[in-house]
């Protein structure tokens, strides 16, 4: 079977087109049916793509523009494989949760959301430098409108600030992709190229890597958001309507993160390993900060999103221990938070229908009485994201902190009570929500048939994934190892 | 006698290359005459006849686009090459899109049409002269051809005070640059002696220098009258004022056309005649494009008046266009003429959109006028969305690929703290431009929006303003299309990049 990315980048695309232009009631559904096509199509990828060392698969290219030297490459690799899959599995969380819900403008919204997908997937699949940022500044358009349209809580306010932090740092991006694609090719004497492929055997000098680097670091912490740079993170999340949310927080933070294993170490390794220690601070002081703000917020989407800022501290680790163990735990850490902070937002959603549409913590309690199944669900999502053992988190985590044990020992003890405390925070938040003394105005009830259908897909993913962990590392192993070759190499000259 | 006078040959003419310029010069006279004519005739007559020789001219140029250096003609004055050609289309199309969004203008029944259209018309043939100028006295011909019918089209709401005072303010501070420009050329040609742009090349190669003070203040004062007509900072502070004075569609006609037309000669004279003293006078310019950068993005950040914004935001895009010229390079040519038609585009969308907002909402020109206008008129918003957004240099529009190429440019000429410098205008500029989209699409709404009424007001004695205000099919064509083509040009720039790749050719002696 032959697989064609291209159909899999625009199908979304095309969907919210044709759903703009049909009746509101229609357009949703037709959306979804997009969402789900895409998701179908995916698992016929993975049950080609070869098990072990299959290298880039299902290439596209064609010259995009030739006086630049801009390809229009896609191509799918271990490394980005699962990440598409993540997309994948989460728009379809995201749109059917927003399907069943009534929007101002209908059309309107479900064709932002179409928009977004296919600006991640692409992001996601460029094997072309430059097409990565088109894609990578893309993305910021559609949620631009979701949150500020449809958000709450000071949206526009937040929605601005969310754009300009993370635009500033897709600009800077921008001008040291330029800068990486012109110099490498005036310095090798060839013609311009930002294939990945072409970038990652020209290297520059060291000292043009260590400004670009920065440009490009800077665009990915900020994305992620890492400890400096996570201003935006508690209005955005607050304003973001929840199934925006879901895609926000699950899988436009992984882009960063991808960046830096696709990108950076890869085409900079001097410069990565020279600033290594840096990085790994700030992912250090990420897992810390996020720790302990999480553990004492009384909102609950905050709570969530700075966990998942110490969960990136942790990606950013493995990334930065330059060590294959630390690469293929943060790649599984990637995938297993994206999977686990889709459902924890939207039983956020579900919980604050039952407190007055309240989403503080102390306005909840006691919702476990009355929706034993909700609790469950609850439960092994809890389970999952403070990595129990037996979870894939724990799996991702565990290799994390071998990969830092093995280059920088230090760090990774103090970055493993980043795991400790990340139990205190989420059972805290277990606890609050679903035990203690019942809230004021809690009206506890059981999660309805259609909360179901969104929640449980969901969670059964999380499960088998606990289970079968090696669906993603085996074939995702060469691909992590290339990605940090050549900065070990340079690490160990 | 008459011998003798048969001795007098004249320089050779070759009439092809000139017959653009022939073309719109006749279509001036035409059309003034034509708004002689008596009764209502004319009040149709004057802006077809203006549309006519506009499409011939381009027309004309295209059939004359021919890639490569194309000498000069009629003695050395000017040239038509690629650049000049790129220039002639340019402000052509924005001569239509002008001629469209001023057809139901409140300003044709102020002052006649015919006059209106043919000061526009030779404001095109300046502009298009300007570009094509091989010598110093014909650029300064063609400088003043180009800026006393503007002078007057600014003023042309003779009803309104604003529009006089900007008027008024433009002949002024037009006035200073255009002495300026002109004593900086007496420098030049009294270091050099010689006007052709060809000996003065020549001359900075060989005898003279950059170094000889002559040429230094000669260039300087160049670089600072073309700087006031360009409007780039510091020599920037008549724009806002009198883009907001003017005619908005002579507005958008200023802030395309002539920006086209002032950095069609600055390239032409600084990479072409002064492109051997590239390392003297490419600092200088640097730091003007980075003040520009900065003070036009940031001084756009507190206006409400659109048209005051999109004349800051023109100041800080000017800064950008700077950037190309500075490195001096085939690609910078290319990548400057690039984002000239990009910026063209991007820039007649917005403003169409202002022209039909301030046509029918009391509060005119300001962002208030466009509020919920994603609701209420969506096929009004979204070039609006798309224009800001591709100002702002968001990818999948035209002004992302503009954007990139001038970066490429900047990085490649080892100018890349310069393509940082862009980068972060745009950061800045994210702060307005953003503010727009939020205004038409984020707007908390909790009353009921009455959507504009639609009905046919029959028109009273041939003129009805409400019925004109209402119907302006023509403006949202010229947006739409605009908008559209911007979005083309971002995902499928190929046609565009053949033409800058063309354009860099015309100086192909020099790289």
């Amino acid at each position: 079977m032959t697989i064609h990315l291209s159909i899999i980048l625009f199908l979304p695309l095309a969907t919210g087109l044709i759903g703009a232009f049909l009746p509101r009631g229609l357009s949703r559904w037709v959306v979804l049916a997009g969402t789900i096509a895409v998701l179908a199509y995916w698992i016929a990828m993975v049950a080609d793509f070869p098990r072990s060392g299959g290298g880039l698969q299902y290439v596209t290219q064609d010259m995009w523009i030739d006086e630049l030297g801009i390809s229009y490459a896609l191509g799918v690799d271990g490394l980005n494989l699962f990440l598409i899959g993540l997309t994948a599995v989460l728009w379809v969380g995201a749109t059917l949760a927003a399907c069943f819900r009534e929007w101002d403008r209908p059309r309107l919204f479900f064709f932002h959301m179409a928009l977004a997908e296919t600006a991640v997937l692409g992001a996601f699949m460029a094997q072309d430098l430059a097409l990565f940022v088109v894609f990578f500044d893309l993305m910021l358009v559609p949620f631009y409108f979701l949150i500020g349209a449809w958000g709450e809580y000071r949206r526009v306010y937040s929605v601005t600030k969310l754009v300009i932090y993370t635009l500033a740092g897709s600009l800077l991006m921008l001008a040291g992709a330029v800068a990486l694609g012109v110099l490498s090719g005036t310095n090798s004497g060839q013609e311009i190229s930002f294939l990945f492929s072409d970038l990652q055997q020209r290297t520059l000098p060291e000292g043009t890597q260590n400004w670009i680097f920065w440009l490009f670091a800077i665009a990915f912490l900020v994305k992620m958001p890492a400890f400096p740079f996570h201003g935006w993170m508690p209005d955005g999340y607050r304003a973001a309507p929840i199934p925006v949310l879901i895609v926000f927080s699950g899988v436009l933070s992984k882009v960063g993160a991808y960046g830096f294993l696709r990108i950076v170490l890869p085409t900079m390794p001097d410069a990565s390993v020279k600033f290594q220690e840096v990085l790994i601070i700030v992912a250090v002081v990420s897992i810390l900060y996020g720790s302990i703000l999480a553990f004492s917020q009384d909102n609950a989407r905050l709570v969530v999103g700075y966990s998942s800022v110490a969960q990136l501290g942790f990606i950013t680790l493995g990334i930065f221990a330059l060590d294959d163990k630390g690469a293929q735990g943060a790649l599984l850490q990637m995938v297993t938070h994206g999977l686990v902070v889709a459902p924890l937002f939207y039983i956020i959603w579900v919980l604050s229908q039952r407190a007055r549409g309240s989403e503080l913590l102390s306005n909840m309690g006691g919702l476990a009485v009355r929706a034993p199944v909700l609790a469950g669900l609850f439960l092994v999502v809890t389970l999952a994201t403070l990595a129990m053992p037996g979870s894939a988190n724990f799996v991702g985590e565990l290799l994390v902190l071998f990969g830092a044990f093995d280059s920088k020992l230090v760090y990774g003890i103090v970055a493993s009570a980043g795991v400790a405390l990340a139990a205190v925070y989420m059972i805290r938040f277990y606890q609050r929500s679903m035990h203690y003394r019942t809230g004021l105005e809690v009206a506890s009830r059981e999660m309805s048939l259609r909360d179901g259908l969104v929640l449980v897909p969901l969670v059964v993913v999380i499960l088998a994934l606990s289970v079968y962990p090696q669906l993603v590392l085996d074939r995702s192993e060469d691909a992590t190892k290339g990605k940090i070759a050549p900065a070990t190499e340079v690490a160990n000259r | 006698m008459i011998t003798l006078l048969a001795e007098v040959k004249g320089p050779y003419i070759d009439w092809a290359p000139l017959s653009p310029d022939l073309a719109v010069t006749t279509g001036a006279v035409v059309v003034l005459m034509a708004g002689l004519l008596p009764g209502r005739t004319h009040r149709m007559l004057a802006p077809l006849l203006t549309l006519v020789t506009l499409g011939t001219v381009i027309g004309l140029a295209i059939w004359q686009w021919e890639p490569g250096d194309q000498g000069t003609l009629v003695s050395g004055a000017l040239t038509s090459d690629t650049l000049s050609l790129a220039v002639t289309i340019i402000v052509c199309l924005t001569g239509i899109a002008t001629v469209l969004l001023s057809w139901r203008s409140v300003v044709l029944h102020e002052v006649g049409g015919g006059e209106f259209y043919a000061l526009l018309l030779s404001s095109v043939m300046g502009m298009m002269m300007l570009a094509g100028a091989e010598n110093l006295v014909v650029l300064f011909v063609a400088f003043e051809l180009l800026s006393i019918p503007l002078y007057v089209l600014c003023a042309s709401r003779v009803r309104r005070e604003p529009s006089l005072e900007s008027g008024l303010k433009y002949l002024i501070v037009g006035s200073v640059g255009s002495a300026t420009l002109l004593y900086g050329l007496a420098f030049v040609y009294g270091a050099t002696g010689s006007t052709d742009f060809s000996k003065i090349s020549d001359a900075i190669a060989s005898e003279v220098g950059i170094g000889d003070p002559l040429m230094l203040i000669g260039v300087a004062f160049i670089a600072t009258g073309l700087a006031f007509k360009a409007s780039v900072a510091p020599f920037h502070t008549w724009t806002p004022d009198v883009y907001q004075g003017a005619p908005t569609p002579i507005t958008a006609f200023m802030a395309v056309a002539t920006k086209a037309a002032a950095f069609g000669v600055f390239l032409r004279l600084f990479v072409d005649a002064l492109g051997s003293a590239q390392t003297n006078w490419a600092p200088a310019l640097a730091a003007l494009a980075t003040i520009t950068i900065i003070v036009g993005n940031v001084g756009a950040l507190a206006q409400r008046s659109m048209k005051r914004l999109l004349a800051w935001s023109s100041v800080g895009q000017a800064g950008y266009l700077l950037a190309g010229v500075v490195v001096g390079t085939e690609l910078g040519l290319q990548a400057t003429m690039f984002y000239l038609a990009v910026y063209g585009l991007m820039n007649i969308a917005a403003f169409a959109v202002v022209i039909a907002r301030e046509r029918v909402h009391e509060a005119g020109d300001d962002i208030d006028a466009l509020e919920h206008l994603g609701r209420t008129s969506p096929w009004l918003a979204w070039p609006m969305t798309i224009a800001m957004l591709s100002l702002a240099g968001f990818p999948a529009t035209a002004g992302f690929i503009g954007k990139f190429y001038l970066i490429d440019t900047t990085v490649q000429g080892d100018y890349a703290w310069l393509g940082v410098m862009i980068v972060i205008g745009s950061i800045i500029s994210l702060g307005y431009y953003l503010r727009v989209v939020a205004v038409m699409w984020l707007g908390a709404v909790d009353y009921e929006i009455v959507a504009p009424v639609r009905r046919r007001v029959a028109r009273v004695g041939g003129w009805s303003p409400e019925a004109d205000a209402r119907a302006q099919p023509e403006v949202a064509f010229v947006a739409i299309l605009t908008a559209a083509a911007t979005i083309f040009f971002g995902i499928y720039p190929n046609p565009l990049f053949d033409a800058a790749v063309d354009v860099g050719s015309s100086l192909a002696h020099l790289f």
